[in-house]
Formats: structure tokens, sequence, C-alpha cells
């Protein structure tokens, strides 16, 4: 560290890095950082987000046939957990702030807890869908003798194995006497009822679901080791001081991956 | 309550804020559950992403201290939203109108593939 800098705080703060002034601008100039990461961060999920959008446009029935496997009481649970651990994040920002250092330890714990909490639901949630077979692209045929068993859910029809379809699927194309003539508007009916039979392609909506969640699962795992080295500088004695930066910044990813979830919930399990 | 020493240029947020947004929290994922057992037609999905919105904005302004931070980081995030809209505005502006859409069933490789 060059002794040029003239800081008085230089040898006492061993947290402020040489090419910084003062303490203030390491922590702003982290804080930018972190903020642009969030940036990329959400533009990268509003790919996944377009992806929703334009499959919903184009096919709001297969999303609201879907819909009803989702099972709405652990999606709300989840929400609750991880606002909960979103407060327990934010009270750990605070603590460290304060220099409460025992307080902040149990804190990142609850927020780790409340996080592996959220991912075991997740699991059980993943496990029913994987045991009806309600999975992404090729690999969805479901049971219908295992979805009937979903809750209080009324058992769908069996819905077609849509990867078993004829190549040439021509019989579906009606000779032009039938159809309707030049640019007729698809009459679309009040589509908020659950129709009778499954949808062609529901495959859509469980791709569509198992990598927004799942790339939001990823991050989860992401936020819990990132507490948890976070948790043992904590146990070693740092963020006592006033120095908070980094469980301030750990807290603005986790925030968000909250927020993702709160719009995930309702898009993916309040579809009608 | 006693705000002790802290880094210059942090705001601590007093205990009580923290719990009253999360209070709200709580009671806004009560509210979109429930309001998503009213059918109201498409106005339903304009709710749930109003609600969203709302407990999203709550998280940002107080849990992420945006309220009382610097005004950069805000607009840091309120230009990636633009982008956003953009994005998907833009996927939305034509997708439903497509000739395959509009006569159904005159386009039957987007149905079996």
């Amino acid at each position: 560290m060059s002794a040029t800098h003239g800081g008085a705080g230089e040898h006492h703060d061993p947290h402020l890095a040489h090419h910084f002034e003062t303490g203030e601008q390491q922590a702003d100039s982290a804080k930018l950082g972190m903020w642009i990461f969030l940036a990329t961060e959400l533009l990268f999920f509003s790919g996944l987000f377009c992806a929703y959008a334009a499959y919903r446009a184009n096919h709001p029935e297969i999303f609201i046939w879907s819909d009803q496997f989702l099972d709405k009481t652990l999606g709300g649970l989840n929400t609750a957990i991880l606002i909960c651990s979103s407060l327990t994040m934010a009270w750990a920002v605070r603590a460290a702030q304060l220099g409460k250092r025992r307080l902040l330890a149990v804190l990142l714990t609850a927020t780790m807890v409340f996080a592996v909490a959220f991912l075991g639901v997740k699991g059980i949630e993943y496990n029913t869908k994987w045991k009806h077979g309600l999975l992404w692209g090729k690999y969805y045929h479901p049971h219908v003798e295992a979805a009937a068993e979903h809750g209080a859910e009324p058992a769908p029809a069996a819905p077609p194995a849509a990867s078993g379809k004829a190549p040439a699927d021509s019989s579906e194309i009606p000779p032009s006497a039938v159809g309707p003539a030049g640019l007729a508007k698809h009459p679309r009916g009040p589509i908020s009822d659950i129709p009778e039979t499954a949808p062609k392609n529901v495959q859509i909506f469980f791709s569509i679901y198992f990598i927004m969640t799942g790339l939001h699962g990823i991050h989860v795992i992401a936020g819990i080791i990132v507490i948890g080295w976070l948790l043992r500088r904590t146990l070693g004695g740092e963020f006592g001081d006033g120095y908070a930066t980094p469980v301030d910044n750990v807290g603005l990813y986790w925030h968000l991956v909250d927020i993702i979830w709160i719009f995930l919930f309702p898009l993916l399990y309040l579809i009608r | 309550m006693a705000e002790v020493r802290q880094t210059p240029g942090t705001h601590v947020v007093p205990l009580r804020i923290l719990l009253a947004v999360w209070g709200g929290l709580l009671f806004l994922t009560w509210l979109t559950y429930a309001a998503s057992r009213v059918d109201l037609g498409s106005l339903n999905l304009w709710i749930a992403m109003g609600i969203a919105t709302l407990k999203g904005s709550l998280v940002l302004l107080y849990f992420m201290h945006l309220r009382w931070d610097k005004r950069f980081y805000a607009l840091v995030f309120i230009g990636t939203l633009l982008f956003v809209t953009l994005f998907v505005g833009g996927v939305l502006i034509d997708t439903t109108h497509y000739q395959s859409q509009m006569i159904p069933g005159y386009a039957p490789e987007m149905h079996a593939k």
C-alpha cells in the first residue's frame, strides 16, 4: 500500500483499497457495480419473459390448461418464504451497518435457512412434475392416473402425447373450401375457462416453467453460497466496525432474486 | 431507536419500516392470490402484474434502499426496466398478427413440431 495518500485512516482501515480516497467512495463504486450487475441480470431474465409473453399471447389456452397442474399453495408458500428471507437479509444489512455482529450472523443464517426451505419446496414441486411426466419438450408424457391424484383440482382428460405426432400432420389442414377466407379473425371465446381436453403443445408451457423457475433456482443456490461466504467472514470478525459493503451488495442481489420470483409467481401459478 | 455509528453516506433503515414492508408484502401476496380467484377476464393479468409491480417497488424502495440512496442507482434500474419494456413490447407488437394465427388450422407445422 502506497503511503502517498494523506488519509488519516490509511493504516487504520484495512478494508480501504489504496486506489480509493475514502471508504464512502469505495462503497459507492462497489454499489454502482452491483446495480449494473443487477441490470444485466434483469436483461438476462427479460429474454425469458419475452418467450413467455410471445407464447402466452399466441397460445393462451396452453397456459390456462397447464396452470391447473401447478400447486398454488406451494407457490404461495414459496413466495412468503422468499419475502421472509428478504426481510432477514434487509435486517442483516442494518445489523452490519450498526456493527451488531452476533445479530448479523443470526440473520444471515436465517436467510440461508429460508433459501434452503424455498429450494426444498421447489424440489417437492419438481418431484411431483417428474412423477406425472409434466416435463419440457419431448420429455412431456403425462400420466393421467398420476395427475388425477394431484390435489383438489379436477382430473383433466387425457392429453395427447405431443411427441408422438406423425411428422406430416396433413389431416389437420382443412381444405380451402372449409377454412375461413381471407383475413378472417380468429374467433376468441372466453379464454378463462379451463377446456375439457388438453390443448396441443402443452409441453411449451412446461419448457417455459422449468427454464424460468430453474434459472431462478440457480440464482437462489448462488445466493446461498454468497450468503454463506458472508457468514464465514462475519464469524471471522468482519463487518463489525461500520464496514458493511459486501453485506449491502449481496443483499441487493438477494432482493432482486426475490423481485423476480414476485413476478414469476402470478405469471406461472395464478393464470386464469 | 438509537442509530449508532455507521459508514458515512449509508442509510440505516429503521426496523419498524422493514417490518412494515414485510407485512405489506405478505398482504399483497395474499391479495394477488385472492384476486386470481375472481374471474375478471383479461383484467386478471393486469391486476396481477400491478400487484407484483407494487411489491417489487416496495422491495426496491425500502429493502434495497433506493428511496434513500443515490438517484443514479435508481436511474440505472429504471433504464433497465425501459429496455425490458422495449424487448417485451417489441415481441408482442405483432406476434399474434401472422396469417397462421388469424386463420386457424392453416399452419399445421406450427402445431406439429
